[in-house]
């Protein structure tokens, strides 16, 4: 009895084990000698001409209301769609991904009360929530087709993936594709902020100015794999390697605080003092912060985002911090290009949003007290009906 | 008449490894042995370490609880949410987290005991069931904050003068560990080592099996729900706060020699298997091992433990329960 029992125990723990673990594949960059970086290594995500395009995009000056960053591009090439006019009111569709993390949860709240500000035009607003499975999206994106609707806008789940589902739907309306892309260009237009090697590049010289030749950089990442994540990261690694600063660890959160803070201390107990953390997604900010705080170390110089934890923190402590963004105000961009779309506006084939970076300068402009912890600042919604309550305050 | 080598014996081993991977950790940083990185190192394995013991309770008796790691996941989400910054809620809310674990833990034995659900299937649907609910209720994204005090046991501790400060959640372990062994030296105790032992003769001797078992259950839930107020203590609000607790605990009291199927082993061993997984994961890290080796190690562990608990199993002569397959006509 006994021997059975405890034999199959522990294959169920170790299938559940295997199931639950959460550790990712893929372990830390090596990490060079002392003083200097590793070499980028070729990657199967670095696209140079990508990188040199957006890197050149930070300096361009959108075109567009400075006030409404959600309706500005950069150097748009418009496309005609008179063809797509339409009598309204008319019943817009919306393929979403997920809604599982705070990022995509301002984004869906405030994407709704853009479609509230046009109820004239709109008559019914129709949203399929995959759950982060593909599967679930490529039934919905074909159940909202079948189901008449005027425009679709779709956040995809996953790139590659996605794209025969979204080709087979814009045989049948105009589609508008946001957030992360897919691999066709069928989509009337795809909506996207400037983009993730300039977001990682901007955190990587401002990093770069404040700890100088050889000071000591810790990459925080949330997981590998992720187009939007592996840009941000090949562009700093870029700029850490070219301005001399030692990288002393590149490690996975998975956007855990309690892993990121764990992972932090093990850095301070090793190097003994870190002068700046990098990270491609701020969430585990504050948590890295806290870090510091808890060995009785100065605060490093941190790159972080726009979440209004960590603004907060900013303020209060005043931070030698940097936030580049991907902001959530492209939600409300999707809606208007919908609406653009169906009224036979022309639009941008590919919608260029700016990307602002706060820095210490403008953290008053883009702070609002009373906002929960993660809340995202550059939702552009501090304007639309029922702030702040809508958004969780 | 147990011989003094079968009650510490599979113990005994645990002490030293934790011994020779202290050493190991001070070779490589000479610093770790200042009292306030070993405190540091305590208050970091505080939480694992209060799981193990009450993981201890559950497996010597003979079952398995795996329902704790999302268990501590829903108690540090709700506790965000209901607190939300308001620092009077404290305390009423980790009371209400209390109770909360009393009800999972009496859920997860009753349906054990009363049901005949098999323990690790019972808690493993409990471990679904919580994170399922999680995910529901927070979208992924938790809401609300946890107040400063809320706080206070899992980051802060008490200043000493000229030595640094004492981490509450060291106070909080050792607080732990000595109700653990005052408990585990009572009839109590006895009576849950006898059930793991064999249930059979428990009861025939007069152990109320199910009740003794039940309450293991219990503590494990509450040791989970202090876990929870130290670890949403040490980090703040997440989604993911608990995720593979449940095995880091059960390979802390496989490492403490405790045997799975019950009926053997020290909780104080157990809570030493605790320490030496995180001693190992500290100088894995001092090595720049790579994160992604503690999986590894668990599994390792987990597996050497179930074949040596096999072995001894084997090796006490009882009828195999699983009938000789008899020959197939061909």
């Amino acid at each position: 009895m006994k021997r059975s029992m405890v034999l199959a125990t522990g294959a169920v723990l170790l299938l559940a084990a295997a199931c639950t673990s959460d550790v990712p594949p893929g372990g830390a960059a090596p990490t060079g000698a002392p003083g200097t970086s590793p070499p980028p290594a070729a990657s199967q995500f670095f696209d140079q001409a990508e990188h040199d395009r957006q890197l050149a995009l930070r300096d361009q000056t959108a075109q567009g209301p400075a006030d409404q960053p959600w309706v500005q591009m950069l150097e748009p090439e418009m496309v005609d769609t008179a063809r797509y006019a339409t009598q309204g009111p008319h019943h817009v569709c919306f393929s979403n991904a997920s809604v599982d993390n705070p990022w995509r949860q301002v984004g869906w709240t405030t994407m709704q009360a853009e479609v509230d500000l046009h109820r004239d035009e709109i008559a019914n607003f129709t949203a399929l929530d995959a759950g982060a499975s593909d599967d679930k999206q490529i039934s919905d994106i074909q159940q909202l087709v079948g189901s008449d609707c005027d425009a679709l806008i779709v956040s995809p789940n996953t790139t590659a993936t996605l794209t025969p589902a979204v080709e087979a739907a814009c045989g049948q309306v105009p589609v508008i594709v946001f957030d992360r892309g897919v691999d066709t260009d069928c989509p009337v237009t795809f909506i996207h902020p400037v983009g993730g090697y300039a977001f990682g590049a901007t955190a990587a010289e401002f990093l770069s100015d404040e700890v100088g030749q050889g000071g000591k950089v810790l990459a925080l990442r949330v997981l590998p794999g992720v187009d939007v994540l592996e840009h941000r990261w090949a562009a700093a690694e870029r700029i850490f390697a070219a301005r001399g600063v030692n990288v002393v660890g590149v490690e996975f959160t998975e956007n855990d605080t309690a892993t990121a803070k764990s992972i932090v201390s093990d850095y301070l107990q090793r190097e003994g003092q870190i002068n700046g953390i990098w990270m491609d997604d701020g969430t585990a900010g504050v948590a890295a912060l806290e870090a510091f705080e808890d060995a009785g170390q100065p605060l490093p110089a941190i790159s972080g985002e726009d979440q209004q934890q960590f603004l907060e923190k900013w303020q209060a402590e005043g931070l030698t911090a940097q936030a580049p963004t991907y902001p959530t105000f492209q939600w409300r961009t999707a809606v208007v290009a919908a609406l653009q779309i169906l009224r036979g506006e022309q639009v941008p084939g590919e919608w260029i949003l700016p990307q602002p970076t706060i820095t210490s300068e403008n953290l008053g402009q883009y702070l609002q007290p009373g906002l929960p912890p993660l809340h995202y600042a550059l939702c552009g919604c501090q304007q639309m009906p029922d702030f702040p309550a809508r958004w969780g305050a | 008449m147990r011989s003094l080598r079968d009650r510490v014996g599979a113990a005994a081993p645990v002490f030293g490894v934790l011994l020779a991977l202290l050493v190991a950790i001070a070779v490589v940083n000479p610093s770790f042995l200042e009292p306030a990185s070993l405190l540091a190192y305590l208050k970091r394995a505080a939480p694992l370490a209060i799981l193990a013991v009450g993981q201890y309770f559950v497996i010597v008796s003979g079952e398995f609880d795996l329902s704790v790691g999302s268990l501590v996941t829903v108690q540090v989400v709700v506790a965000a949410r209901l607190i939300d910054g308001d620092e009077s809620a404290t305390l009423p809310v980790i009371v209400l987290l209390a109770g909360l674990g009393l009800l999972i833990g009496l859920v997860n034995g009753l349906i054990t005991t009363r049901l005949h659900v098999p323990s690790f299937v019972t808690t493993l649907g409990m471990l679904l069931v919580l994170s399922g609910a999680v995910f529901l209720w927070t979208g992924g994204a938790p809401r609300g904050s946890l107040s400063q005090a809320f706080r206070v046991p899992g980051r802060q501790g008490i200043d000493i003068p000229g030595f640094g400060q004492v981490p509450w959640s060291a106070l909080i372990l050792i607080a732990v560990a000595a109700g653990a062994v005052a408990l585990m030296r009572s009839a109590w105790g006895h009576t849950l080592v006898a059930t793991g032992d064999n249930d059979r003769a428990a009861a025939l001797a007069g152990v109320p099996v199910a009740r003794v078992r039940t309450t293991a259950f219990v503590l494990s839930a509450l040791a989970a729900t202090v876990a929870a107020v130290l670890l949403g203590g040490f980090a703040g609000v997440s989604a993911q706060v608990g995720e593979g607790l449940e095995f880091s605990a059960i390979t802390a009291v496989v490492l403490g020699g405790v045997v799975l199927g019950g009926g053997r082993g020290s909780v104080l061993a157990a809570l030493a298997g605790a320490l030496v997984l995180e001693a190992l994961f500290t100088l894995l890290n001092l090595l720049g091992v790579s994160g992604a080796l503690e999986s590894t190690v668990q599994g390792v562990i987990i597996i050497a433990a179930v074949a040596y608990a096999a072995r001894r199993a084997g090796g006490r002569r009882r009828p195999p329960s699983v009938p000789e397959p008899s020959p197939q006509p061909a």
